[in-house]
């Protein structure tokens, strides 16, 4: 537990803010993609140096920085707009939302008990305001893409907080949530190129076939 | 080491199903898979249950209850699919026979899971392997309900790996060994720090209740069983939604054993409560048949959500109604398959008089939709009447009167639906479709409905002496 990490935090909230108030969707992957390698380089900072921990940033670096990036820049390709739609409440509405978020995400984590180890770190508020900037990106945003990009936001706010538990979590099931994340990733990178084929659009807002008849 | 054979077998006889070229033989896969799993549960069931590979592995009374659900009722959808994949020849059936088989596997490994991680992977996996099941008509509208339902429920599930973390780090903070075996955890609980506690509770509530639909995380539920066939939509609403509820039953068994459950408790109540309202509101006026289901599985997971908050003698009534809403639930999408296709249509203003068309089909719809909504002698009568009782008689009378006066309106909303089309008289004007009901397509739902009659009437010696041993299980740990 060191100052490294804490910069590297710092770094992952920027990112949020980037995803937040970024108009092209490649770039939102790439961004992504540059946090998943920061959190995978994050038990290295945290930890004493062990072969579950190198097993894991392994594991991460392969996962959250290269397959699932490139999955969505393939689904990317194969869509026909490569800019977001105007989010429901504009640009920078989102990144107001994004920092108020964070602000609020420090205020909360402050008031929690933790264990005296944990004390003062930047870890549990990090992860709430990563958690939270994914729900706006899911919220806000309309392109199926950038859902996705805001579903793994929220992810790696989950891992981020899990890092408080790396002794204590057994490898097999960070490794299966991880296994699991990639397949649903998937599964989604090919439901937007099947959204697409029927819309010839993966603007989500035009799906509204679906609903109550008043 | 049965339970690791019951999980294996589906995941074998998925990969035949992949493998084998022949999209006609291939369905035949799934009846072989379930007879087997069904006998072997069986002798499963009858098995005292020995923790095992560390605890993780468990087939407790509440996971042999939710085993014997999902194997019968994945019994019954197998034996149908035989046929209804035959009237659809047109689709590839390779994805919709490993997709199940899959998720059959998965539900296994949840009945029998211990370790919180082990059962959020399996009930993960069970999401992740319907989606391309939901897909299988391959057109828009079925695309917008794919697309709704895997990413509403992967945040769900998001939410319910999060508050896992927090119930691992609430043991951390209270100095204790770090675990997530059940039963340790049931031994920390009331020196756990309340604020994690309630938080990890909240969180698995939001996450699991959204994976059960419980309102208003229920937004994605509507969408995928209206548009899934009703084959798939049995398995939704019996099996996936079932294991929603077993992961929520899960972290119930840690938080009532904690030091003040008053919290856990009025966060069920309140969910129920308001799930039941908002199910009996859109209840009213649905004229499609299978969206009209996916509100009465809202309004019965409601159910269940309350019934876990009153506590006490409902708590027999969650068990038994576990098996009873499963299985109803079954029969009512099998059929409202067979509707779907007999007249090309949902929607009550076509699907009309379901009787002359399809006599032992209407009939079945009727008789499991009066089942459904508590009639005797079907189980679920029983198990709502012990949810009554247990809320007059533990003093929730306003909580009661509520549940009573909202089932009331579900009911009838759903009668101004069934009536017609059991009743009415078909439509003149619209072509009749090839559907013919075949054997396969009428006895999986009657068996079903037959077990449920039976039950309802007399529950077996070991059926009762498993469902009083479940139910004692949700008690608090002392």
């Amino acid at each position: 537990m060191n100052s490294a990490a804490d910069q590297l935090l710092v770094f992952v909230l920027l990112i949020n803010i980037l995803i937040l108030g970024t108009r092209r969707t490649n770039i939102a992957i790439r961004a992504i993609a540059a946090q998943g390698i920061v959190l995978g380089l994050l038990p290295l900072m945290t930890h004493s140096f062990h072969s579950h921990i190198l097993i894991i940033t392994i594991f991460v670096l392969l996962a959250k920085g290269v397959c699932i990036p490139w999955l969505l820049l393939g689904a990317l390709k194969k869509a026909d707009s490569k800019e977001d739609l105007q989010p429901v409440f504009g640009y920078s509405g989102n990144i107001i939302a994004g920092a108020i978020t964070t602000v609020l995400a420090f205020v909360f984590a402050a008031k929690l008990p933790l264990a005296p180890i944990h004390q003062g770190l930047l870890i549990v508020p990090a992860s709430l305001a990563t958690i939270l900037a994914g729900f706006i990106a899911i919220a806000n945003r309309r392109q199926a893409i950038n859902q996705v990009v805001g579903y793994l936001m929220l992810e790696n706010g989950i891992f981020i907080f899990g890092l408080l538990l790396t002794e204590a979590m057994p490898l097999m099931v960070e490794a299966g949530a991880l296994l699991d994340l990639i397949a649903g990733i998937f599964v989604m990178g090919l439901i937007i190129r099947q959204i697409n084929r029927e819309f010839s659009s993966i603007d989500t807002s035009r799906m509204t076939a679906l609903r109550e008849v008043e | 080491m049965l339970i690791l054979l019951l999980t294996t077998i589906p995941l074998a006889g998925a990969l035949v199903t992949w493998l084998v070229p022949s999209g006609h033989r291939r369905p035949l896969v799934l009846p072989v898979v379930a007879c087997l799993h069904l006998l072997l549960s069986g002798f499963a069931i009858a098995q005292p249950s020995a923790p095992l590979m560390n605890g993780w592995i468990c087939l407790d009374a509440v996971g042999k209850l939710f085993l014997l659900e999902f194997s019968a009722l994945f019994a019954a959808c197998a034996f149908y699919a035989v046929n209804y994949l035959q009237y659809r020849k047109e689709r590839n059936n390779r994805g919709i026979c490993t997709g199940f088989l899959v998720c059959l596997s998965a539900m296994t490994l949840a009945t029998a899971a211990h370790h919180l991680g082990l059962l959020w992977l399996a009930i993960e996996t069970t999401t992740l392997s319907m989606a391309p099941l939901v897909y299988f008509n391959r057109n828009a509208r079925s695309i917008e309900a794919t697309w709704k339902y895997m990413l509403i429920c992967s945040i769900g599930i998001a939410l319910a790996l999060l508050g896992i973390l927090f119930l691992a780090y609430a043991t951390v903070v209270a100095g204790l060994t770090p675990s997530l075996i059940l039963n340790t955890l049931q031994g920390y609980a009331p020196s756990l720090p309340n604020v994690w506690l309630n938080a990890a509770f909240a969180l698995m509530l939001v996450g699991y209740g959204t994976k059960m639909g419980l309102a208003p995380m229920h937004t994605w539920k509507p969408d995928a069983y209206g548009e899934a066939p009703g084959l798939v939509g049995a398995m939704l609403a019996g099996g996936l939604a079932n294991c929603g509820l077993l992961g929520l039953i899960r972290i119930y068994q840690i938080c009532i054993s904690s030091s003040d459950v008053h919290f856990y408790k009025t966060c069920l109540i309140g969910i129920g409560l308001f799930s039941i309202a908002v199910a009996a509101i859109f209840l009213v006026r649905q004229t499609d048949i299978k969206r009209m289901l996916a509100y009465s599985s809202v309004e019965h997971m409601g159910l269940f959500a309350v019934a876990l908050g009153l506590g006490g003698k409902a708590l027999y009534g969650v068990m038994l109604h576990l098996i009873g809403n499963g299985l109803a639930k079954g029969v009512l999408f099998l059929t409202s398959g067979n509707i779907h296709r007999a007249f090309a249509s949902k929607n009550r203003e076509f699907a009309r008089g379901t009787l002359k068309r399809a006599p032992w089909t209407g009939a079945l719809f009727l008789a499991a939709f009066l089942a459904m909504t508590g009639s005797p002698p079907f189980l679920p009568f029983a198990s709502e009447f012990v949810f009554f009782t247990a809320a007059f008689s533990q003093g929730h009378i306003i909580t009661g009167s509520l549940m009573a006066l909202l089932l009331m309106v579900a009911f009838l909303g759903m009668t101004l639906t069934v009536v017609p089309v059991v009743f009415g008289d078909p439509p003149k004007d619209r072509e009749r479709t090839r559907y013919r009901e075949t054997f396969l397509l009428v006895a999986p739902p009657l068996a079903l409905l037959v077990v449920l009659g039976i039950l309802g009437l007399w529950l077996p010696q070991p059926l009762y002496r498993l469902v009083v041993e479940a139910a004692g299980l949700l008690e608090a740990v002392r």
